[in-house]
């Protein structure tokens, strides 16, 4: 009665579905929301002096309150304006507003998983259920 | 009207001029190439939703500005991170990713400059900051001890030699700065940016292997993909 075919197919789905299960899924969603709650809640904290390398490109120059320079000589004079300063989260703020860089944060965690996590699962080798992916050649 | 939490972080337009911006835009392209053909080998069921998380995160904590200086804060850069949790190739390409949204979504690193971002930050950190961990990895198989100490130093070598990066290109294609002062004020502030890169590194990595130690690519891979054939004790 049965073919060659009956017996592999559950087989390889059940195989399959542990394959699934032993994925670690918990270990994943802790992740990403450790991740959210940094860029959610802690970037709230975040300094607004300026990172090494703009402390460097301004160093020479007088600033005005945004932060551009109106005197002297720097490096930063040289640089334009962004491309993108029109964008609705530019600035890691969403349209500009005051206080939503938590917002911004969010959204950028999860654009940033899709994208990221796209790629790499287009990417990934197929129907390995190797325990040890890394050590394969 | 500039909002008060501005966070500006990465090089803008400019800084360099065209002819070096194209040339580094073309060294990136060149790497990240490289990167993905060799990716593949370390993405699986398992470890591609891995790194898909590794860059989301390194987006979040690049958000986190800490001061190091008065009126100076650094960020995390997150090369060796990547490196240590998914593998230089992947993880050149998880920082490629964030620095592209950055500068695409947020304004954050200017477009023009997304060659010279991504060579410093992504290609230069990302396997100077491999390099140290491989080189340390006897070290980091012995104890958890051992591998927070390494995910520690790498990360900081990564920081200052991304700096460094800046220093070239600004040596080749920049101005407004005599380069000697440029030199000394981007090592300086890095080598203490980089004790802050170490300590986040260092708790991450430790934290990642407490839990799931199959999810660290350093101490997991038998042989690294750069150097190093050495046989586990």
């Amino acid at each position: 009665m049965n073919g060659p075919g009956s017996g592999r197919a559950p087989l390889s789905a059940c195989s399959r579905q542990r394959s699934v299960s032993r994925l670690p899924l918990a270990f994943y969603a802790g992740f990403l929301v450790v991740a959210l709650l940094l860029a959610g809640v802690v970037s709230y904290a975040a300094s607004s002096s300026p990172d090494g390398l703009d402390a460097v490109t301004q160093t020479g120059c007088e600033l005005d309150e945004a932060g551009e320079p109106v005197g002297g000589q720097c490096i930063a004079q040289n640089a334009g304006e962004h491309a993108t300063a029109n964008s609705p989260l530019a600035d890691y703020a969403v349209g500009g507003g005051e206080g939503t860089v938590g917002i911004a944060g969010v959204i950028g965690v999860l654009v940033t998983l899709v994208v990221a996590g796209g790629l790499f699962w287009v990417l990934r080798r197929r129907g390995s259920r190797d325990d040890t992916p890394s050590r394969v050649e | 009207m500039e909002p008060t939490d501005l966070v500006a972080m990465h090089m803008s337009d400019g800084i360099v001029n065209a002819p070096t911006s194209i040339v580094f835009g073309v060294v990136a392209v060149l790497g990240l190439a490289v990167c993905v053909a060799r990716a593949r080998r370390d993405l699986d069921d398992r470890t591609a939703p891995m790194a898909g998380l590794v860059a989301a995160f390194v987006f979040a904590v690049q958000m986190l500005n800490f001061p190091i200086l008065p009126g100076v804060s650094g960020h995390l850069l997150g090369g060796a991170l990547c490196a240590i949790l998914v593998g230089p190739y992947v993880g050149a390409i998880c920082v490629s990713i964030v620095l592209l949204l950055q500068a695409l979504l947020f304004a954050d690193g200017g477009l023009s400059a997304l060659g010279t971002n991504i060579t410093n930050m992504a290609l230069i950190g990302t396997f100077v900051g491999y390099g140290v961990a491989v080189a340390m990895r006897r070290i980091a198989l012995r104890s958890r001890g051992g591998l927070v100490a390494t995910a520690f130093v790498a990360a900081w070598v990564n920081t200052v030699v991304a700096s460094l990066g800046f220093v070239l290109e600004y040596a080749i294609g920049g101005q407004g700065l005599a380069l000697g002062t440029v030199v000394a004020l981007m090592t300086g502030f890095h080598a203490l940016i980089g004790i802050g890169e170490g300590v986040i590194t260092a708790l991450t990595v430790g934290a990642v292997a407490s839990v799931r130690p199959d999810l660290v690519y350093l101490t997991r891979s038998a042989t690294p993909t750069l150097q190093f054939k050495e046989a586990r004790a």
